[in-house]
């Protein structure tokens, strides 16, 4: 077993790295942890954190790749080795059990009519058995509803258990053991964490047995699909931040700071950038790095490399084409701080330039890009559908909600129509943009300071 | 006045040649026309004669920006750079990849895409202000705890969902207007309305919310305190002085994408099989039709300026307080 991680991938867990060590710094400083109080005193803020936490976890599991050998016990494989993430080898009921065709959500039969020879050998027009979903039934019909809320219950159960194990664990190591110490974040976060474990239980013990969310064209479960999309939302709502945070916030300091040909020079680029409709501006940029791709195929020699070096590009894009919102708010703050009796000070003891810029401007300016980059992901995790739909978004061979949304396009015009790969895009989607949204708006609360007199 | 505009016009210059040489870096240094031609053409083993014959079809085989070849004047004029970049300026945006005339194509297909956005933009604003006022009405009650849940919920959801969802709806169970597509003139009307209803409904949620924060700035001031002490009643305060001070940011917010509503939507457009000019940049994208991608975001730029500039203006017209230099 060997780590192969791509491009993403590696960026992926210095994020995860770089944002706990900011974490760790911050919890030291009583004016960096007095508004995330006020964050974690709020029901919104805890219940949305928890479940964009879940969603993290799921995409970083899906960032740890490794190079593996799948069981050689049926002498099938042979030495052919994959490159699975973490999350892949978790999921490996539902991934493997590919269907041949199109199956509704807990289907045991297909979902069109097919020519079929049964055991008396006369061909009948009827409904086929799925080779999976159901196998495990005698007579389906009977047997499905019974047999499907059990299984329900049963991962509830699981569910269940597995939170309670990890509450007596935590509370096992922590100091506060009677009930009243415990604070109401804490709790909160409990109760949200119980309801995700009760449906990741029943997910995990209807999964290796049912499409939960049915099958897509060529039968891959599209719950599977969803799952995987995670990850590519989650990339492009952070790093794309990642890319735009240096520009915005060097630019914008240097401009508000140094004035003179410095602003005018930072202010022209910034109104010439974001006078290019931004839709049309990636657009542009994505075709050229298509037209690069192309005449330079044996830089990327797998379909995991081309998809992956395509989702960074169009992180990097994103990140390129929206440094400027942030830039232009950055100045206009630097330049009222910059007039402020603290810094004069620091300018007449003769404390040279970077140090002001660096001590007493940029702490002072982190909330408006704390609260920026909170209300920007949203915005990132909808654009990628948008873009995948107009084809300049990720490669068509990554797993995508947006991508999921466009073949289901044709799907829904479909006689009968083919709903679910839709409705789990959807589904999948709402839950995190909503999750970020309502946290997005509990920060900007905390964080705003005309909110705090 | 006339001397600031002009001021002002003279600062839109060197924006819109930085946007040209972006344009131009983005679509012809990035990316030889070579490579272009390379794409094009299809096939990774397409001869160089095929390659030099797309090239000179489409004026494509000069150098980038000097000439050697030529002498004086013409070693600049004689380039890509001046036939493909400096005729934008005049809005000379010659022939597209596949030889139709893109000036032609844009002032035919300007219509149909403001037919879409100007009904799309009147509703809307109507939709949001009425909702943030119902929301500054009802101030401090559940009814706004809803209100703003159910604004958030409408912000959290896909643009497509609602295009899909209203298509599959309105459209296609109920039957109530055509699914997508277009007719000019007054047939026009039954294929504007879906696009259109769906639009104000998806613009709602962010909207609404955005304009509360404007009502709720003016809310706070103190002639809204003196109004409401000298005994005007809460409907009263709201349309006579928190909506009438609202307008100015509202207002001048819309003068800004006033000019882009003639770039039409991208999705709405090509979802509906309106033959807008948001349809028309999406086809040139997924046909890689480069020459349109150019020329539309020239265009866009070009627009988004005009808007900035209006925007300058219509703030000195309406607030005696900005001074005009």
């Amino acid at each position: 077993m060997r780590f192969s991680l791509l491009w993403t991938d590696y960026l992926v867990f210095a994020l995860v790295i770089g944002v706990s060590l900011l974490i760790w710094r911050a919890s030291k400083k009583q004016h960096m942890v007095r508004p995330w109080k006020k964050v974690s005193d709020s029901t919104v803020g805890v219940v949305s954190l928890t479940v964009l936490l879940s969603f993290v976890f799921i995409g970083v599991l899906d960032s740890t790749r490794i190079k593996y050998k799948p069981n050689l016990s049926n002498g099938e494989g042979g030495a052919r080795t994959e490159t699975l993430s973490v999350l892949d080898i978790v999921l490996t009921p539902i991934r493997t059990q590919v269907e041949t065709t199109y199956s509704m959500p807990f289907a045991h039969t297909g979902y069109a009519k097919e020519l079929l020879k049964d055991e008396q050998g006369v061909t009948q027009w009827v409904y086929p058995r799925l080779k999976y979903a159901g196998a495990h039934l005698a007579s389906a019909v009977n047997e499905k509803p019974q047999d499907i809320i059990t299984k329900a219950v049963e991962g509830v159960f699981l569910g269940f258990m597995c939170w309670l194990a990890l509450v007596v664990l935590v509370l096992f190591f922590s100091k506060a053991r009677s009930h009243k110490a415990r604070s109401k974040a804490q709790k909160n976060m409990a109760y949200t964490l119980l309801i995700i474990f009760s449906l990741a239980g029943m997910v995990a013990s209807l999964g290796p047995y049912y499409h939960v969310l049915g099958t897509d064209k060529v039968g891959e479960d599209v719950l599977y699909q969803a799952i995987k999309s995670i990850r590519t939302g989650l990339v492009i709502g952070t790093l794309t931040t990642l890319v735009m945070l240096p520009i915005a916030i060097a630019l914008g300091l240097m401009a508000g700071f140094f004035r003179g040909w410095v602003d005018d020079v930072i202010q022209y680029l910034y109104t010439t950038l974001s006078s290019i409709p931004g839709v049309l501006l990636i657009a542009a940029a994505i075709l050229m790095a298509q037209v690069y791709m192309a005449n330079n195929p044996d830089l990327f020699t797998t379909v995991d490399d081309r998809g992956d070096m395509r989702l960074l590009l169009l992180c990097m894009i994103l990140g390129l084409t929206s440094w400027t919102g942030l830039c232009r708010l950055l100045r206009a703050e630097t330049l009222k701080i910059r007039e402020m009796d603290y810094v004069m000070a620091a300018r007449a003891l003769g404390v040279g330039r970077m140090q002001i810029l660096k001590r007493h401007v940029l702490p002072n300016v982190m909330h408006l890009v704390m609260i920026t980059v909170v209300l920007d992901f949203s915005g990132l995790v909808l654009a990628e559908a948008v873009l995948s739909y107009i084809n300049i978004g990720v490669d068509p061979s990554t797993y995508s909600w947006g991508n999921m949304i466009n073949t289901s396009r044709l799907e829904m015009a479909r006689e009968p129509i083919v709903w679910w790969p839709l409705a789990a895009a959807f589904i999948f989607m709402f839950a995190l943009v909503l999750a970020a949204n309502l946290f997005a708006d509990v920060v900007r609360d905390a964080f705003d300071p005309r909110e705090n007199n | 006045m006339i001397n600031y505009i002009l001021r002002r016009l003279l600062y839109v210059l060197p924006v819109l040649l930085g946007v040209n040489i972006l344009t131009f870096v983005l679509f012809f240094v990035v990316n030889s026309p070579d490579d272009m031609a390379r794409m094009q053409l299809g096939d990774k083993h397409v001869s160089q004669a095929a390659v030099n014959n797309w090239k000179q079809q489409r004026g494509y085989d000069l150098p980038l920006i000097w000439n050697q070849q030529q002498n004086g004047m013409l070693a600049i004029q004689k380039t890509i750079f001046f036939e493909k970049s400096v005729g934008l300026f005049f809005l000379d945006l010659g022939l597209s990849d596949n030889g139709r005339d893109i000036v032609a194509d844009i002032s035919q297909r300007m219509w149909p895409s403001l037919a879409i956005a100007i009904p799309s933009l009147i509703f809307g604003v109507l939709a949001n202000i009425t909702f943030a006022l119902l929301l500054i009405f009802y101030r401090g009650s559940y009814l706004e705890f809803g209100g703003l849940f159910v604004c958030i919920t409408l912000m959290s959801i896909s643009g497509l969902f609602y295009i899909i969802a209203g298509q599959f709806l309105i459209g296609k169970l109920l039957a109530l207007t055509p699914i997508s597509g277009y007719a000019p003139g007054l047939e026009a009307f039954k294929f504007i309305i879906l696009p259109v209803v769906i639009g104000v409904i998806s613009g709602l949620g962010s909207g609404a919310r955005w304009y509360r924060t404007l009502f709720l700035e003016e809310a706070a001031k103190d002639y809204v305190r003196t109004a409401k002490a000298k005994g005007l009643s809460e409907l009263q305060v709201l349309f006579k002085h928190v909506l009438k001070n609202a307008m100015v940011p509202i207002l001048t917010g819309i003068v800004v994408i006033l000019p882009l509503l003639f770039m039409g939507s991208l999705i709405t457009e090509s979802f509906f099989g309106i033959p807008g000019l948001g349809s028309y940049t999406i086809d040139a994208i997924s046909s890689q039709d480069f020459a349109i991608v150019r020329s539309m975001v020239f265009l866009g730029s070009f627009l988004y300026i005009i808007g900035l500039l209006l925007t300058d203006i219509s703030y000195t017209l309406v607030d005696p307080r900005v001074r005009l230099n």
